[in-house]
């Protein structure tokens, strides 16, 4: 059994966010980049399996600030390959380049399993596994929060809105569209990730002749105005209380 | 102890005793009476499944195993009470306590609340999960401003290195303004690392990430490199504690003092400053740090009376025998855990301490402090008359800046 875990990186939200110049896009400059929360999960359930059932777990990102420690702190978990995506792409991949790269990639080393995060804080289009499974001829099955292996098939749980849980089968090879992992990501200690990082090798896969074609193009970025402020009613907890009961009967609510 | 008539894994049990044994006076472990001292004296001792004295019988027995299998460490506070009462004076808090929770971490067993310390520490060089390059915000507008020497590069007599909780924290930041002010007023030509300063890291490796801390400390060494200084001083008793004690054994070595003792040295300069009376009884709390484990008592004590006005008290933990604000070796990460463990929090029992000496202000030295102690005023019965001040804070009133 062979599993696949793409993951990307995104902003970093703890640092404020700023448009750049050109009024489309993120300044870049003063960005911190993070794992996807949603890759992290898909790296958590591919190692729950691997414990379980066994299997090769491999993780692919493409490379960037902070990459090698995150893909050996996956190696730390459990991962077994580590591969990073290198090439020019200081303006960003966007999901239809990364689909198409990752399936060639596929194509070669033939997993009977991806799992990936099922979308990206940063674009939160979620198309990169519905793409990938397309050019692959394979299964897609999104929002997946649970998954269990069984003779060349898969049961996963898919979440769907208002708390109802589908329980499905399909046919590996699929490609799974991860939403939360059966147990929230593992803490492995800093010190495993140094002893791992002695042994374990990233290997580096260039990547060429991006295929940016299908993608939205971002015509303007902005932030959005503040509708309205709220109004502090100030006195005595008594004058407040009146306060409030009158807003609620002007308004209809009592 | 309990009786387990067979051993789950004997092997686990001898290796790591065994490694205690290498550590700093480790070996007394040996020696070790079975009295129950360290567990009776122990804040959460109590709550413990496996409090330290037992936890050297399970490693006698040679079924250590019972105690990674249960997640009672998770009370430890560091406090190093056990240690301080040990009769046979074994390093409980450092051979021992640390040593399990380091054990716990290898093994994966780390509460969600500790983890997200861990992560935050690992990604942003400190446990709050704040932005690096926002360490400094807290003295935006002090006037004159705030030497941070990446961008002055200038050489100074003292190297202030803030930390977490006095840099980032909303409830600390008056205190670090506070004590910012002092040190104008006194004339010290001093500067911070502000964005390039990273957490000390040694509530981290109390907390059993030793990993993290050298981490954290590596960093912290090569700014310390980077810039002119003739001391280091601190307001955080934990950064303190790493400085003095932990970073010379990974090459970091500086003098290093806490703010109270390099301000006790100044007393006969900061004496006329203190012109305005605080008329209160004035409960001190010894922070573990400062006071148990590094023996700092006089010089916060000695600042509190030049205060006029105010008449210090003790409570009846005191000096040695302090309470632990239940902030230390990771507890300030455990709050949820240890409050469903044990419903009740140190922090509550210190303050109903206070509260028995009729203080109005209970003074501290350690940036952990003020937001739990006045957290527990809120909680605590008739307890929100009782004042929590920082020592800096109350020696800039009193100096009217």
């Amino acid at each position: 059994m062979k599993i696949a875990v793409p993951i990307k990186f995104v902003p970093d939200l703890v640092e404020e966010l700023t448009i750049d110049s050109n009024g489309a896009a993120l300044d870049t400059s003063w960005l911190r980049f993070i794992i996807n929360e949603f890759d992290d999960h898909a790296i958590e359930q591919a190692i729950l399996l691997k414990e379980r059932a066994g299997a090769e777990v491999t993780v692919i990102c493409a490379e960037g600030d902070g990459v090698d420690d995150i893909l050996f702190a996956t190696a730390a978990k459990g991962a077994d390959s580590l591969v990073k995506l290198t090439g020019d792409f200081g303006g960003g991949i966007n999901s239809h380049a990364a689909a198409r790269a990752l399936a060639d990639l596929f194509k070669e080393s033939k997993p009977d399993l991806i799992l990936t995060g099922v979308q990206g804080h940063n674009d939160l289009d979620g198309s990169v596994g519905a793409l990938l499974a397309e050019y692959l001829g394979m299964p897609f099955v999104g929002y997946v929060a649970g998954v269990a292996l069984s003779d060349g098939k898969a049961v996963i749980r898919k979440e769907y809105p208002g708390g109802i849980i589908a329980e499905m089968e399909i046919k590996l090879p699929a490609v799974l569209g991860i939403q939360a992992a059966e147990q929230p990501p593992r803490y492995v200690a800093y010190s495993k990730i140094n002893q791992i990082m002695k042994t374990a090798k990233i290997e580096d896969r260039a990547l060429a002749n991006l295929d940016f074609n299908g993608g939205a193009t971002v015509s303007r970025m902005f932030k959005p105005k503040a509708a309205s402020q709220a109004t502090m009613i100030q006195g005595s907890p008594d004058e407040v209380a009146e306060r409030v009961f009158g807003l609620l009967k002007e308004h209809g609510v009592m | 102890m309990e009786i387990t008539l067979s051993p789950l894994s004997p092997s686990i049990s001898k290796t790591f005793y065994s490694s205690l044994h290498e550590l700093k006076d480790g070996e007394r472990i040996r020696k070790c009476l079975q009295c129950g001292t360290c567990s009776g004296v122990c804040p959460f001792g109590y709550f413990m499944k496996y409090p330290p004295g037992k936890i050297i019988g399970t490693l006698r027995a040679g079924v250590f195993d019972l105690v990674t299998k249960t997640d009672s460490i998770w009370m430890c506070v560091s406090c190093s009470a056990c240690s301080a009462f040990c009769p046979t004076q074994i390093p409980i808090t450092a051979a021992l306590m640390t040593r399990v929770k380091e054990e716990m971490i290898l093994e994966g067993k780390v509460p969600a609340e500790l983890q997200t310390a861990f992560k935050n520490s690992q990604q942003y060089g400190n446990p709050l999960g704040e932005s690096p390059r926002k360490r400094a915000d807290w003295a935006a507008g002090l006037r004159p401003e705030v030497n941070i020497l990446g961008k002055t590069r200038q050489p100074v007599d003292v190297l202030w290195f803030v930390g977490d909780y006095a840099s980032y924290h909303p409830r600390m930041v008056a205190a670090t303004k506070a004590f910012a002010k002092i040190l104008n007023a006194l004339g010290i030509k001093f500067g911070i690392l502000g964005p390039e300063e990273n957490s000390d890291g040694d509530s981290q490796r109390l907390a059993g990430e030793r990993g993290i801390f050298e981490m954290l400390a590596r960093k912290n060494g090569l700014a310390f490199k980077k810039y002119q200084f003739k001391e280091i001083i601190t307001t955080d008793p934990h950064a303190y504690n790493a400085l003095k004690n932990e970073y010379p054994a990974l090459g970091i070595s500086y003098p290093v003092q806490h703010f109270t003792e390099f301000l006790c040295q100044r007393q006969e300069q900061i004496k006329p400053l203190l012109k305005k009376e605080i008329k209160a009884k004035v409960a001190y709390h010894d922070p573990c740090y400062l006071g148990r484990v590094n023996g700092v008592y006089d010089a916060p004590r000695e600042l509190l009376s030049a205060i006029p006005g105010v008449e210090l008290v003790e409570m009846a933990h005191t000096h040695s025998n302090s309470l632990c604000c239940g902030g230390g070796g990771g507890g300030m990460w455990l709050d949820g855990f240890q409050w469903e463990k044990a419903h009740v929090r140190l922090s509550e029992w210190r303050v109903k301490e206070a509260m028995a000496t009729n203080a109005e202000i209970l003074a501290v030295a350690c940036p952990y402090e003020p937001p739990r102690f006045e957290d527990a005023t809120k909680t605590v019965p008739n307890a929100g008359g009782l004042k929590v001040r920082e020592i800096a804070e109350l020696l800039a009133e009193s100096m009217g800046i």
